[in-house]
């Protein structure tokens, strides 16, 4: 059996993510309990031409620094369990107060579907967003949904196996800084990616490490040592 | 190298300044992305938030306006209070006459009407005649400002404070809560998430006062501060002793929550995202009805239920003699010296400790035990409760001194339990009771010695 494909929903507090994630996958979903937390995923699966993807509800949460432990599992769940897809889920009515989230999960990880929720409340309120030119400029689909009245269904998990099957290439523009935090990534990144590899974005790291923050840290370590004793056992294994 | 290594040097190439930088950065990015892809037609109701806004949260006027709403809050209040007060006073009083006459009426004993209409009747309706109009006015007021959109913008002025002092923005919210209750208050600290934040709040959050207290700081402020003065000016020169009170406990909180933030509880305060709903025209009606009605009321039969048992062991202790002195006079006699060293005395410092588990029994509880003591005068009105300070040799030291032991000392039982409950831990939880305690014991020490000094009392 393959791997499930496994999609992650990111998003601030109530901005329809929950209801996004109950219209997609109805009742077929369960509770997972995640290792070392007591903080509890909802999980659950679509069919969608002939394949499973599952879904998985991330805590709603401002930012994704180390500031409590809603944040440190929709992060760690991002960075280190790598979904194939992550969606960010905004309000369209306060997207300048959103985007923050979604520009910090753009430098965390590749694929990046942002899906700007409530559109049908914005249009209201006459707001009009320019989906196409987010997409240029952030490198990753934009896509305009309602979660209450299903709209925009389709074309959001016809994006998702697009970007599963490789149709659609993320290449998410990051974030530049000022040239003196840039001058101390420049520094650091590249011992970090020696030792990471790409299983972690080095520059997202990097930045992380000057900004102090220990939990990072300390999650790191302890996934090293992991893949550590797992590479002696499996290298014993294979001698003995 | 490791990533230990990597962690130290990062360290030293990196400045305490970088998180706000990247946050910085991240918010323009956000609004830059904002300004290109989102195309707003203003309602007219956006452009009045964003004028109101301009002036309610500009960095200039801001406070003053916050201090100015404040101010007229309690103005309101005082003002609006002392004629049903004085009104609800009498009413008692002329009712006790009645009620005395039916207890001689029926050949009762006179343990009996000690009880129940010197210690009981007398320590509740006192709760209710200076508690009730203050009580009724402040609530819906302050609810009306809320209802309005006010509030969250005085927590975002606040967050700018709030963080210089390693604190959270929210505690604001927490703070404004605590005018209300400071029980109540302490569990509403949950909207914190950090948890090194969130204590800071819980151990702060006495120094507002709640309602209990409101009582005793506009009697006292009104009986003492402005003795000199009349009419409208007298209610303003009380408005203006209870507002600097009120921002004294502000400046503690501040002080107490640096120092903490320095020492015990290190660290730097989280980033959070304050919305700013738009201003409503309140709904007057359901506002002040709801507030006024319900909450006062509820607040009332609280006070009531721990005033009435208060009530009658104040009167019992007072009038049970060993030998010739009552235990009242033992424990007042034994508090005596203490108290003065705070400029206060022996029946305040009682009350402070049999107030224990609510403060709103304090003000009843001292009363009670100068009228076990002193000349039995008829209290029913405002002038003759001020004689019977000043035959106990009050000052404007006493009474300003109580009013800052009052706001300073340590939270309510009801208050403690709940911070245990919330903390889980006997730690914190005596800590609460600690620095406050010492604070409110610092304070009118200072003060009182220093008056002493100079010669003004």
């Amino acid at each position: 059996m393959t791997n499930p494909i496994r999609i992650a929903l990111a998003g601030n507090p109530n901005t329809g993510k929950t209801t996004l994630f109950n219209a997609l996958t109805g009742l077929r979903q369960h509770t997972g309990n995640w290792a070392g937390k007591t903080v509890s995923l909802a999980e659950g699966n679509v069919q969608f031409k002939g394949k499973t993807y599952h879904f998985i509800d991330l805590p709603g949460t401002y930012s994704l620094f180390s500031n409590s432990t809603d944040e440190e599992v929709a992060r760690n769940y991002i960075v280190f369990e790598r979904p194939d897809v992550t969606l960010v889920v905004l309000d369209a009515t306060s997207l300048e107060r959103n985007f923050n989230l979604a520009l910090q999960i753009l430098e965390m990880t590749r694929n990046v579907i942002v899906c700007i929720n409530l559109i049908d409340e914005a249009e209201k309120k006459g707001i009009k967003i320019n989906e196409r030119l987010l997409t240029n400029r952030l490198g990753v689909p934009v896509i305009k949904l309602s979660a209450r009245n299903k709209v925009g269904f389709d074309l959001l998990l016809d994006t998702i196996e697009r970007i599963v099957n490789g149709a659609i290439e993320c290449n998410p523009t990051q974030m530049t800084y000022s040239d003196e935090i840039e001058e101390q990534i420049k520094k650091i990144e590249p011992y970090i990616r020696e030792m990471v590899g790409d299983r972690l974005s080095s520059r997202w790291v990097s930045l992380r490490l000057l900004d102090g923050d220990e939990r990072l840290l300390d999650e790191i370590k302890n996934r090293l040592q992991l893949e550590e004793v797992k590479k002696t056992n499996e290298y014993r294994t294979a001698i003995l | 190298m490791n990533i230990e290594q990597l962690y130290s040097e990062a360290q030293q190439l990196s400045s305490p300044k970088l998180r706000d930088e990247i946050v910085h950065h991240l918010y323009k990015r956000s609004s830059q992305l904002c300004q290109e892809g989102v195309t707003y037609s203003k309602s007219k109701s956006d452009t009045k938030t964003e004028k109101l806004d301009a002036i309610f949260t500009s960095p200039l006027f801001g406070f003053p306006i916050m201090i100015v709403m404040l101010g007229l809050v309690f103005y309101l209040t005082i003002a609006g209070a002392n004629i049903p007060s004085s009104m609800l006073a009498e009413f008692f009083g002329w009712l006790e006459n009645y009620i005395t006459a039916f207890f001689t009426f029926i050949h009762a004993p006179e343990w009996l009407h000690g009880v129940l209409v010197l210690g009981l009747y007398r320590g509740t309706t006192w709760v209710i005649s200076v508690m009730l109009p203050p009580m009724a006015i402040f609530f819906p007021t302050f609810a009306l400002l809320e209802n309005y959109g006010y509030l969250p913008r005085v927590a975002f002025n606040m967050d700018r404070i709030f963080k210089k002092v390693g604190a959270h923005g929210k505690q604001s919210l927490t703070m404004a809560m605590g005018f209300g209750c400071n029980a109540a208050a302490v569990i509403s600290t949950r909207i914190i998430e950090s948890p090194r934040e969130r204590m800071l709040a819980i151990l702060t959050n006495n120094f507002v006062p709640c309602n209990g207290r409101w009582g005793t700081l506009i009697v006292l402020a009104s009986l003492f501060m402005a003795a000199n003065f009349t009419g409208g000016l007298k209610s303003l020169v009380t408005t203006g002793v209870i507002v600097g009170l009120v921002l004294f406990g502000i400046i503690v909180t501040f002080f107490v929550s640096w120092v903490l933030s320095k020492t015990a509880l290190k660290g730097v305060p989280t980033h959070y995202t304050l919305e700013l709903p738009p201003y409503r025209r309140p709904k007057f009606f359901d506002t002040v009805i709801r507030s006024s009605l319900t909450k006062s009321w509820t607040v009332l039969v609280r006070a009531v239920k721990v005033a009435a048992p208060a009530a009658i062991l104040t009167w019992v202790i007072a009038n049970i003699y060993i030998g010739d002195t009552s235990i009242l006079m033992y424990m007042v006699q034994f508090l005596d010296p203490f108290g003065q060293l705070l400029g206060l005395d022996g029946y305040i410092m009682l009350a402070f400790i049999l107030g224990m588990p609510a403060n709103e029994i304090v003000f009843p509880i001292l009363l009670m035990g100068y009228l076990s003591t002193g000349a039995l005068t008829e209290v029913d009105n405002l002038v003759d409760l001020k004689n019977i300070f000043l035959e106990q040799g009050w000052t404007w030291v006493t009474a300003l001194n109580m009013m800052l032991f009052s706001l300073l000392h340590y939270p309510c039982g009801t208050t403690l339990i709940n911070i245990y409950k919330e903390t889980k831990s006997k730690k914190w939880t005596f800590l609460a009771f600690l620095i406050p305690t010492v604070i409110a014991i610092l304070v009118p020490f200072i003060i009182a010695q220093t008056a002493r000094l100079l010669g003004w009392i």
